[in-house]
């Protein structure tokens, strides 16, 4: 039993150093704004809480452990709720910031979606920008 | 002191010396606000390392939401860039 | 002090320490403040996840504790910075 909970909980580990790992390289080898966040957000995000969740594997080993096990769940569900959500502010504020995507073509997918949804208050706001 | 935290405890200055020297020359005060939380994330580092998890908590709560917003209200406020 | 590590917790330890230098690496190069902000907030997930491993090798119950703080507090400063940019706090 030790000895699965070892391999589960290293492999796991590893699992999530390596998603971070590949994070950094996605912020560094990425063309633009809103492409490094979409790397350095999301495989920050599942990295972390892969590595948690095998530290609190690891820690199920010794007896009378389960309160470390515990506040890794709590620590994972905390990032799993803010981390999107600034990943989220910080692409709209580049947008509001009017910094332009990189494409080939002329794309505005975000402009069209307010423009056909009739959403009047945020396609005023940005015509007036 | 173990091998691998000496490496750690190498790296983390070299970052914080970076940090510190970007928010210094830089012109922006926005960068600067957001070099002082880089700061204050590998001093958290170094607290932690050297068994000390009171201070670390205190730095960590401060260095990484009271400051900046703090900051950047200020900056709101008055102007982005210094000037001469 | 006596830690004694094994080979597994070295290579993460070293993963996790490249994968800060290049967030860090970003955040000197980035020519907008939009990739600064996010290099920093990278470096902070990063850094909860190395607190957290590192909690369990020193075998401290309270060292968990500041993982909790970054992952509860990590993301205010980056909401305000973005409201900046949007154009009101």
């Amino acid at each position: 039993m030790v000895q699965i909970l070892t391999y589960l909980g290293y492999f796991l580990v590893l699992l999530g150093a390596i998603f971070l790992f590949l994070g950094g390289l996605g912020i560094v080898r990425l063309p633009d704004i809103y492409s490094r966040l979409q790397a350095g957000t999301k495989a920050s995000t599942l990295g972390a809480m892969s590595l948690i969740l095998g530290v609190g594997i690891l820690a199920l080993r010794q007896p009378g452990h389960w309160n470390w096990f515990i506040k890794a769940i709590v620590i994972i569900i905390f990032i799993a709720l803010s981390n999107p959500i600034s990943s989220h502010a910080l692409a709209r504020g580049s947008y509001r910031h009017k910094i332009k995507p990189w494409t080939k073509e002329d794309i505005d997918a975000y402009k069209d979606y307010i423009e056909h949804e009739g959403i009047e208050k945020e396609s005023e706001e940005i015509k007036n920008e | 002191m173990n091998t691998i935290l000496t490496i750690l405890i190498v790296v983390g200055a070299i970052i914080l010396v970076g940090a510190a020297i970007f928010a210094v020359v830089k012109r922006d005060l926005i960068l600067a606000t957001v070099a002082t939380s880089v700061i204050s994330l590998i001093l958290s580092i170094f607290y932690f390392i050297l068994q000390a998890p009171d201070v670390a908590l205190t730095e960590a709560a401060i260095g990484v939401a009271l400051t900046t917003i703090i900051f950047i209200v200020t900056i709101r406020n008055t102007k982005r860039f210094e000037d001469d | 002090m006596a830690l004694h590590f094994n080979l597994m917790d070295i290579i993460v330890l070293v993963i996790i320490t490249l994968a800060l230098i290049l967030d860090f690496y970003r955040f000197l190069k980035g020519p907008l403040a939009s990739d600064r902000v996010m290099a920093a907030d990278t470096m902070t997930v990063s850094s909860a996840a190395m607190l957290v491993f590192l909690g369990l090798l020193f075998d401290r119950y309270i060292y968990l504790d500041i993982a909790l703080i970054y992952a509860v507090l990590g993301f205010v400063g980056v909401i305000v910075v973005a409201r900046y940019l949007e154009g009101g706090v």
